[in-house]
This record gives structure tokens, sequence and C-alpha cells, in this order.
């Protein structure tokens, strides 16, 4: 086992690749659990109108 | 009795000290109920295998090649923990994601502490023992090829049961009191079925399109979930949460035993990645609740978020969760903060299973 400081440093675009990559895709599933909520709730809604009538 | 006299000289000091460590596990697992469904296993396979000319070796080796080696029991399992899985707080809240995405920082820093000691591969295999989930582990551990997963395994599990200890100290080093005792008024919000069942489905093709190498661990997680909230395969739902949880955790510790064998197991690498693993779930930990902080910043009073519930983005589900809520009840009795803990916590489900795809993407050769 050799002990190498500056892999530290080179290693660090990982982080930033990383954090920015698992933010991107949570992001993305945010956004299209949003829309998917405002769909289906839609839906929903009109469900009950028609078992109202 | 020369036999008996030969195994008996055949004894080394690595062999009892790997019985001491399997006694140890075992005494965790029973005495202290430190995920004993696991280190219970993972324990007694440590005796096993360091008995002089073990016999128990070569079944051991056939089962880590049919379950381990191709990946197939974390696979497997992670069909089980997604039948578990109840992700309605997280559809109701869905912003509650982000907080699991800041949770994963201890994996990536992590891998550049480890990077300073190990090869990239066996430094970003450690580095996710950050994502605090057993599979994904085994299965970033696995395809990197590192010749450290009995190390890894057993402090990615340790940690698992010691959140409770890891945890408070270093949510209490970065909160205020006041700010421990923020009430976010749970409202409630009703997910529609379609939602509850859209969900795996679109997570699993989002992960697939954006992180490729997730998609395994992703799809089986949410194909346990589709089953457990299609409403039509109950018993499947119930046989995949605890007959089929129950029989792959069975053979994966024992077999997981079988890289814990004296000569690799007792080096210094063992203890440096047990230390490197600490520091992946205090750094998860103070990501979380940093990121919730910073929220904090930008958000009316009334609005603000209690920063304790970023902690629970770590995974480890849904212990973290139940850790940050006693936190919040012992702070102020009346208040409940459960649901957006619990929320988050599935979040952190989910992105720990992302961050290991996009470890994999990255240096999967």
């Amino acid at each position: 086992m050799e002990f190498n400081p500056m892999n530290f440093v080179d290693n660090l675009r990982y982080m930033g690749l990383g954090m920015l990559g698992i933010f991107a895709v949570m992001a993305v599933i945010i956004i299209v659990t949003v829309i998917l909520d405002r769909l289906t709730s839609g839906r929903r809604g009109s469900r009950t109108d028609t078992d109202d009538e | 009795m020369e036999i008996l006299y030969e195994n008996l000289l055949g004894i080394t000091w690595q062999m009892v000290v790997m019985w001491a460590i399997g006694g140890i596990l075992i005494y965790l697992a029973i005495a202290k109920d430190m995920e004993p469904t696991l280190l219970l296993p993972i324990g007694f396979g440590a005796i096993l295998v360091n008995l002089p000319m073990s016999g128990a070796l070569e079944p051991l080796q056939t089962l880590f090649d049919a379950g381990i080696a191709n990946e197939l029991f974390p696979l497997i399992l992670f069909i089980g923990i997604g039948a578990m899985c109840d992700f309605s707080p997280l559809l109701s809240n869905p912003k509650l994601m982000l907080f699991g995405a800041a949770a994963q920082f201890g994996i990536f820093f992590t891998l550049c502490m480890a990077s300073m000691f190990f090869d990239i591969n066996d430094a970003a295999s450690i580095a996710i023992i950050g994502a605090a989930d057993g599979p994904t582990s085994i299965v970033v551990a696995q395809k990197l090829g590192s010749k450290y997963l009995g190390a890894i395994m057993v402090a990615a599990y340790s940690y698992m049961s010691l959140v409770p200890i890891i945890q408070p100290p270093v949510i209490k080093l970065l909160t205020t009191k006041k700010e421990r005792m923020i009430r976010m008024p749970y409202v409630e919000h009703e997910v529609s079925k379609t939602t509850k069942i859209m969900f795996p489905i679109v997570i699993t093709v989002i992960a697939g399109l954006i992180a490729p190498d997730s998609v395994a661990l992703v799809g089986f997680l949410m194909f346990g979930n589709l089953i457990r909230e299609c409403g039509v395969l109950g018993s499947l739902s119930n046989t995949a949460q605890n007959v089929l949880a129950n029989l792959v955790t069975l053979f994966l510790g024992i077999t997981i035993a079988l890289r814990m064998q004296a000569a690799e197991f007792l080096t210094t690498n063992t203890l440096l990645i047990i230390g490197l693993g600490l520091i992946a779930f205090i750094v998860d930990t103070a990501g979380g609740v940093i990121f919730a902080k910073i929220m904090n910043l930008f958000l009316r009073d009334g609005h603000k978020i209690n920063p304790m519930i970023g902690a629970a983005g770590i995974s480890a589900f849904p212990m973290s969760g139940r850790v940050v809520h006693k936190m919040a009840l012992k702070e102020d009795p009346s208040n409940f903060i459960l649901m957006q803990a619990m929320g988050v916590n599935a979040s952190g489900q989910i992105a720990s299973v992302i961050a290991g795809g996009l470890i994999l993407g990255f240096f999967l050769g």
C-alpha cells in the first residue's frame, strides 16, 4: 500500500461529477413525479365527479 | 488420532483472531441486536472458514460463484427491499428527494480519501460503504473486482447497525437546539394509486436512460416496489418481503464470510477500510444536514426545514428516519417529523443505488 496524497486532489473531479450527476438524476425524478401526480390527481378528480353523478 | 494432531497443529494465531472476530460479530448480533440477520451468519461463517483445512470452503465457494460473483443474491434481495419500501411520504412531497442526493456526499468524499491509499477500483468499492446499503456495496465491489469484499461488507453492515450511535453526535455538532426544534407541519397529500404504480416504472426508465449501470439495482428495487403497489400481487409481495428476503439473507451472510479468511482479512488494509467506512457515514450525515441548512437560508420563516431530516438521506432504511424522528421528539416532545424523515430516508434508498450506478459508470472498464 502506498500513500499518495495527490490522488485526493486528482479525484476531486469524480466528487464533482458524482454529486452533479446524482442531483441531476434526482431533479429529473422530482419533475417527473410532480407531473405524474398532477396528471393522475386530475383523473382522480374527474372520476369523483362521475361517481357523484 | 494423527489427523486430529495434524489439525490441531494447523491452528494459527491468525485463525484464533478470526474466531474472536466471528465471536464478537455473533455477540453483537444476539446481545446488542445489531443487524442480526447479517452479522450472525457473517460471524459464524468467519469461524467456519478459519478452521484448519476447512471443508466448508468448497461449498461456500460454490455458493459464492452462484450468488455473489454474478451479483444474483444482492439483486434478488433488492426485490424484497423494494417490496418493503413505502414511497408514499416521498411521493406526497417529492422535494425531499434532494436530501437523499445530498446525503450521498460521503461516498464521493471517501472515494477521494480512499484513493490516497488504494487503487481507484478498490477506493470506489470502499467509498460505496457510504451508500449504507449492503446489496449496493456487494454489487459495486464485485463488479469492480475489489479484493476487499469481506472487509467492505463487515464495515457496511456494522455501521448500518450503528446508525443510532454514529448519526446523533454529528447532527448535534452541526445544528443548534433552535434548528433541531423547527417544526415542519405535515400536510397530508393523498397520492393516487396510479402514481404509486407508475413511480417504480418511471424511475427504472429514468435510471436506465441517465445512469445505465444503475439499472440492474434500480430495476430490481423498483420491481419489488411495483409488486407491492400494484394491488393484485399481495401474496407475491408478502413472499418478497419475508420469505425471499430471509432466504437470500441467510445465504448472503455466510457466503460473504468466504472472503474473511485470515490471510486476506487480517491486514492493516482491513482496519483502514473500517476507518474509511466510518468517515463515509459521518460525511454522508453531515452532507444531508448542511444541505438542509443551506436551503433554509433561502426559505421564509414558517417554511424552514428541520435540518435533522437531511441526515436521514443516508439510506439505512428505515433506521435513519427513526433516529431523526426520535431526536426531534427528544428536543420537543410535540414535534413530529417522522413522515418527512421517512420520506427523506426512502429517497436515500433510491439515491444510494443511483450513486452506485454512477460509480460503476465512472470506473467499470
